[in-house]
């Protein structure tokens, strides 16, 4: 078990792009690090020149102590789950565990009680003497991961490991990959694209957008503190809603009302962080002191007035919407708002989705999603009364899309 | 919750490769199998009738060679007793299982390094060396006999054994290098990568992973090599001289018979189904490979 240290990592092509830009990371010892991020975006390459399959063009990695740059492999002592398992075909799945420490030249009995003990732990101890084209999807991962354990290796890398299986074997394999982690408390570093694995399973998550880390930190901050516009629009489902709005002073217009920010809020407008400029561009800025802002609301700040209680009232903003569309899930209700007026900021955010490679709620045909208590009447078709948690408004520059008054990490 | 669904699993995992076949089976229109089976039958007879009348050839005596008749009237082993016990054919025949069989070891090895290599990296003049090869195995040889002929004479390879296995090599290689760069193409990047990351130097990877998944492909090539060498008539007439390297094709142009005034035909026709037989016994054993490593690359799995 090691940590690993990245500075100024970077992969550089031929032809001169990059696919990795200048990353700097700390994992920590046993630390459960997640890199996420649409397809592209250069983690599957961070992820094969951690274990070096991957030259890298620039930067260091170290692991544990020792610089690795230039080391094989096989050298690293590391273990990799990949995304299509790459089990041998021609072995037993007792041999294909077994792998690693024949190359190792443990000695037999060894290798039969540690790989006894991981078909234990995987529950694979009926299926060691059978070829991987027999075992079922999961059993395959499984085998895939039993090789890594075996060998007690540094730290294990997953590179979309779940992204083969079905829906149902990708929830149980998540929670089966967190059990293990828990129990070797080994260093871990695992590829998805899928925001609900890197948020279940991560200590901390690393979004990615082509190259460049965009933030990392725990599930938790990302969510609530997004420092960007990508992050703001990568991690949440449905995804966070983004409007034009124009900030005089403390007050904030939106294309569907106005609001006075909350005290809250507003400190953290003109705390010396954004004055020193996180991303705070004067350009913007007009000399009335009116700037343009990207507002950021979670669907899940809104709520039906008449569910709101008269002391939440005042720390919101009251507003009249028309309802397009109702999804009524059970425990929660999806409603879709129109609004016009979005145009202001139609040009990023249509280069976010692109980023962002989804086909998006954000933007495109101006609607607001909002998530509302199911037991809320609010109809299809008709206008309804709708409340905005002023509190949990997030602000964005449209020029670098950073946070302006990130809500404080807790 | 677990044993439950792994047994779920196992049932879907067994059920999906039975179906897949029966559909297949049933698609297959009625009535065509008999049109399927005379076809068949009508091509088999075609290709093998020449065969039978070789072997019914090799039982006649050699007063019956003659007679026009498929069934030998007095069928003798005495062709066959003739070939074995007269020196003409035995140690021609040791010439051709040892030449041929150095050749097919020497140029499977070199050609699965080779052909690795193609498959798995990428280097300059690539395209160039592949279409090269098959530029040599088309070549005619007819058109280099001559030359290699001279040369062979004054460099001291004519009439042995390296004299036949070199041009052998030549030909075989292309033939070999390009079906085993079939073979490792399909297999895929990440299982050796695996083994890399497992702790195989790029050697043990090669050995112990890529090699024995390409065990068809070798088995293909060692097979369509060592018949292209067993069959060879050309090469071995011209280069040899004596019984020192002389291989069976060319030595049953020079049987003689007991008498100058008798054609050995029964003894050429024994000779030939000695010669024959090892072939047929090992593509029926190889069968199921051999068809694999024709297929292999055809259809993307």
């Amino acid at each position: 078990m090691a940590a690993i240290t990245m500075r100024g990592i970077t992969k550089r092509y031929a032809d001169g792009t990059e696919a990795v830009k200048s990353v700097d990371l700390d994992i920590a010892d046993g630390e459960f690090v997640i890199l996420v991020g649409p397809s592209g975006c250069g983690k599957s390459t961070l992820l094969r020149m951690i274990v070096g399959l991957e030259d890298i063009s620039d930067g260091e990695m170290r692991i544990g102590d020792d610089v690795v740059n230039d080391r094989a492999p096989k050298d690293r002592d590391l273990a990799m789950v990949f995304q299509n398992y790459a089990l041998y075909p021609h072995l037993t799945v007792r041999e294909n565990m077994a792998f690693p420490l024949r190359l190792a030249k443990v000695p037999e009995d060894e290798i039969t009680r540690r790989v006894e003990e991981a078909a234990q732990v995987l529950e694979l101890q009926e299926h060691l003497d059978r070829k991987p084209a027999n075992l079922s999807g999961g059993q395959r991962q499984r085998v895939a991961m039993g090789r890594a354990i075996v060998r007690d290796p540094k730290a294990f890398l997953f590179d979309e490991p779940l992204s083969n299986l079905d829906a149902n074997l990708r929830v149980q394999m998540r929670t089966e990959i967190a059990r293990i982690q828990k129990k070797y408390g080994t260093t871990t570093v695992y590829v998805t694209h899928d925001q609900t694995e890197a948020m279940t399973l991560a200590d901390r998550v690393a979004v990615l957008r082509k190259g460049i880390v965009m933030q990392v930190d725990s599930p938790r901050n990302l969510y609530n503190s997004p420092a960007n516009l990508f992050v703001a629009g990568f991690i949440g489902s449905p995804s966070m809603n983004l409007v034009p709005g124009e900030l005089t002073g403390t007050n904030l217009t939106l294309p569907f009302g106005k609001v006075d920010l909350p005290d809250e809020v507003a400190q953290r407008l003109t705390s010396p962080q954004v004055a020193d400029g996180e991303g705070s561009s004067t350009t913007t800025a007009t000399k009335t002191g009116t700037r343009q802002v990207i507002v950021g609301i979670r669907p899940e700040h809104f709520e039906d007035l008449a569910l709101v209680n008269e002391q939440d009232r005042g720390s919101g903003m009251v507003f009249r919407n028309r309802i397009d569309n109702i999804e009524w899930l059970g425990s929660e209700l999806y409603a879709y708002l129109p609004y016009s007026g979005g145009e202001a900021i139609a040009q990023q955010l249509g280069q976010l989705a692109g980023d962002l490679d989804m086909e998006q709620t954000i933007g495109e045909e101006h609607q607001l999603v909002a998530r509302l208590d199911a037991s809320s009447q609010v109809k299809e078709g008709a206008e309804a009364d709708l409340w905005l948690d002023a509190r949990k408004i997030h602000l964005f520059d449209p020029e670098s899309g950073a946070a302006l008054a990130r809500p404080p990490i807790s | 919750m677990t044993a439950l669904t792994l047994g779920a699993e196992k049932v879907g995992a067994g059920t999906t490769p039975a179906r897949g076949r029966t559909t297949k089976g049933a698609s297959r229109q009625p009535g065509s199998g008999a049109i399927w089976k005379i076809g068949t039958a009508v091509i088999v007879a075609y290709a093998l009738f020449p065969v039978l009348w070789i072997a019914s050839l090799s039982l006649k005596s050699t007063a019956d060679v003659g007679d026009r008749k498929l069934i030998p009237v007095s069928p003798t082993l005495e062709n066959y007793r003739g070939i074995f016990t007269s020196g003409e054919f035995v140690r021609p025949l040791i010439n051709s299982i040892g030449i041929s069989l150095i050749t097919t070891l020497i140029a499977v090895i070199i050609a699965a390094f080779a052909a690795y290599a193609i498959a798995r990296l990428d280097f300059p003049g690539k395209g160039l060396l592949l279409s090269g090869a098959l530029a040599i195995a088309m070549f005619p040889p007819v058109s280099i006999i001559g030359p290699l002929f001279n040369i062979w004479r004054d460099v001291g390879l004519y009439n042995t054994w390296p004299g036949l296995i070199l041009p052998y090599m030549t030909f075989a290689l292309p033939l070999a290098i390009w079906t085993l760069a079939a073979f490792f193409r399909e297999i895929p990047f990440d299982l050796e990568q695996a083994a890399q990351v497992d702790g195989a130097t790029p050697y043990q990877a090669f050995r112990k992973v890529i090699l024995p998944l390409a065990l068809p492909g070798v088995f293909t090539s060692a097979i369509i090599v060592f018949i292209f060498c067993w069959n060879d008539f050309l090469f071995a007439i011209s280069l040899t001289s004596t019984d020192a390297a002389r291989t069976v094709p060319a030595a049953t142009a020079f049987f003689t018979a007991s008498s100058n005034f008798i054609n050995p035909t029964g003894q050429i026709a024994a000779a030939a189904i000695v010669v024959t037989v090892p072939i047929i016994l090992m593509v029926l054993v190889f069968q199921r490979r051999i068809v694999a490593g024709l297929t292999a690359g055809a259809v993307k799995g």
